[in-house]
């Protein structure tokens, strides 16, 4: 179980307010992404339903349950910090005991989860070390073993990948995905990194200044985004926006094109430019097109390798049903059907 | 201080810091075990040679002797156990966030600026008297005969006063450690379903132990030469004779340097199975 209702939940910090009313339903066994640029709340939202903060006004519902006034070790929910919050004195062992210890279970009820949760995270040859003799992603994954111990209705993760290095990151987004799967456990799980987003979540709910832009899954966000942040939110790179005469024949206010619906070419095309500087990913190469007159710069994906050097001339062609379509205050028109 | 040189430039930058404190110990180190060897009385004929063992052997067999280092630790005890559990409660009020914060935390420091002797004194004549101290008052408010505390209970009053000029230092250093201690940990074991207590407990006090060794260490280094608050308030009578009281008595009041330079030794041997046996106890927590 872990179905968890927002309903109209407001924060302000003393006149601030950073979460405006806003609902909000997760459900059961779901991997719900909050995804946002820095500051628009995310952190605040996942304490609100931790319970580490105090809702300004609105419920929360767990499990059909109204949490509004119950204190977080009630919420049966676990949580993983950013800053991993191990407890430096004790052995790995004893950190992912503690919150049994505290529920007062037996010890050999304890051992037997402690050893189960070891098993999963492959750490049954740390518990005896203490967490400042272990590495970054060992660390997340006493994190992580604190929390599963609980079998609590739902997790919640702050940015648990930040403080990794790339490759780890990669790695242990996998571990959780996989630990997702197989738990079928309700995860609310914070980043701003929008590939984090996308890999792993069912439903993304895209936050800015506190408010909601749009909730769905990653390939409908990625299809059909419902205004222009989310437009430029989600994918990477971002999403090309044109204003001006260009977005006028289409009856928009502003157009946006994504960098995999642009067709490069050399000789013949829609839109001419001039190439600038070209990022060689090996299975992709990213072009900066200028001097198009649309945009200060576009950017392209040419699969493979493509050789045009700098400073020569290129044509693009846009997908003509992968052009979205924005008006003035940024809501999405949807994309042109083609006639 | 990875490489050799790096070692051998910090050696030779620490130098000189280390030849003025040894020349600042060994001097007074070596003249006291030097006249803890003689007989000498500076009223009554000066120097009178050699006497090998002779001051120590008096000054162990004195009578006065073993009471006094009962009573020296009895006052270390007393004002550590105080200032630490009093320190750290104190602390943790301090931690919450308050109205006028910053003029508390001021306040709270003050003690630490009166000079032993002026507070000792404040003490005695101010709260501790018999007649007219604030206590009387209270112990009569309530219908009780007032203490004489400076006879009836000396050891209780020296303990409270050392303690209440102590007490600053150990909330400062205490109230330091605890906001250091990382807010998600607290957070984090909250959502463990640790209680107020526990959360004291498992989270707080261990993360404590450092700031509480370092408390323990420097105040006993200095509480067991406490000498002022002894002088201006019993003087030494009624059982609240130190040993560092009695080296002072033997030395100046009975003008006999062999005997009090002896007496030192011993404050010196003491200060150390003292220091060793904190050592031991808190040790674990100092190399973490
Ligand atoms: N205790 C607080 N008092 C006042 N304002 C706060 C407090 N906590 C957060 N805020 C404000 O609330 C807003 C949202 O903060 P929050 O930490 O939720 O952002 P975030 O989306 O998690 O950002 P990041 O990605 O950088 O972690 C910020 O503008 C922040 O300044
Ligand atoms: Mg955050």
């Amino acid at each position: 179980m872990g179905r968890i209702v927002l309903n109209q939940v407001a924060k302000s910090f003393g006149d601030t307010q950073v979460i405006p009313p806003l609902d909000l339903a997760i459900e059961d066994g779901e991997f719900t992404v909050f995804v946002g640029p820095s500051g628009c709340g995310k952190s605040t939202l996942l304490r609100l339903i931790a319970g580490l903060e105090d809702i300004t006004s609105g419920h929360i519902d767990i499990d059909g349950v109204d949490a509004t006034n119950l204190k977080p070790a009630d919420r049966k929910l676990a949580m993983v910090f950013q800053s991993y919050a191990l407890y430096p004195h004790m052995t790995v062992r004893k950190n992912i005991a503690f919150p049994l210890k505290m529920a007062g279970l037996s010890a050999e009820e304890t051992n037997r989860r402690v050893q189960a949760a070891a098993d999963v995270l492959s750490l049954t040859d740390y518990l005896d070390r203490r967490p400042g003799q272990l590495s970054g992603g060992q660390r997340q994954r006493v994190a992580i073993g604190r929390a599963i111990v609980r079998e609590p209705s739902a997790f919640l993760f702050d940015e648990p990948l930040s403080n990794l290095d790339a490759a780890l990151r990669v790695g242990m987004r996998l571990e959780i995905s996989e630990l997702h799967k197989r738990l079928a456990t309700t995860m609310i799980y914070v980043t701003h990194d929008q590939v984090e987003a996308m890999t792993m979540a069912d439903k993304i709910v895209v936050l800015q200044k506190g408010l909601i832009e749009q909730v769905g899954s990653p390939l409908e966000l990625y299809r059909s985004p419902r205004n222009r942040f989310v437009a430029g939110f989600i994918g990477s790179p971002k999403m090309n926006f044109i204003e001006g005469a260009e977005a006028a024949k289409h009856n928009a206010h502003c157009i946006g094109v994504r960098p995999e619906h642009l067709e490069a070419s050399a000789t013949e095309g829609q839109w001419k430019g001039v190439v600038g500087v070209s990022e060689h990913l090996g299975s992709d190469t990213f072009l900066h097109v200028h001097e198009t007159g649309l945009a200060p710069s576009l950017t392209v994906r040419a699969s493979g390798e493509f050789d045009l050097a700098y400073g020569d001339t290129i044509y693009l062609n846009p997908r003509a049903d992968s052009i979205h379509r924005f008006d003035a205050e940024g809501v999405s028109l949807g994309t042109e059907q083609p006639a | 201080m990875a490489t050799q040189h790096s070692r051998s430039a910090a050696r030779f930058m620490m130098a000189p810091a280390v030849v003025l404190l040894l020349g600042w110990m060994l001097v007074p180190l070596t003249m006291t075990l030097y006249f803890s060897f003689k007989k000498y009385l500076p009223l009554r004929g000066g120097d009178l040679g050699w006497v090998g063992f002779d001051n120590y052997v008096r000054f162990v067999s004195s009578s006065s002797f073993w009471p006094s280092v009962q009573t020296t630790l009895v006052i270390v005890g007393g004002v550590l156990a105080i200032t630490l559990v009093l320190g750290t409660l104190l602390a943790l009020l301090l931690d919450q966030p308050m109205w006028g914060q910053g003029i508390v935390r001021i306040l709270v420091i003050a003690p630490f600026f009166v000079m032993p002797t002026v507070s000792a004194l404040i003490w005695k004549n101010m709260f501790m008297d018999p007649n007219y101290g604030l206590f009387s008052y209270l112990w009569e408010f309530f219908g009780a005969e007032p203490i004489q505390w400076m006879s009836q209970a000396s050891l209780t009053s020296i303990v409270i006063i050392v303690s209440w000029q102590w007490l600053p230092f150990a909330t400062l250093i205490l109230l330091t450690a605890i906001q250091s201690l990382d807010s998600e940990q607290l957070e984090a074991s909250e959502m463990d379903g640790a209680t107020t207590i526990k959360r004291f407990w498992h989270i707080i006090l261990p993360h404590l132990s450092r700031a509480m060794t370092v408390v323990l260490l420097i105040q006993t280094i200095f509480l067991l030469s406490i000498f002022a608050e002894i002088f201006v308030t019993t003087g030494g009578a009624f059982g609240s004779k130190t040993l560092t009281y009695l080296i002072f008595q033997r030395v100046l009041e009975s003008q006999n340097v062999g005997l009090g330079s002896a007496g030192g030794v011993y404050a010196i041997i003491l200060a150390n199975i003292v220091a060793i046996f904190l050592m031991r106890i808190v040790g674990k927590n100092l190399d973490k």
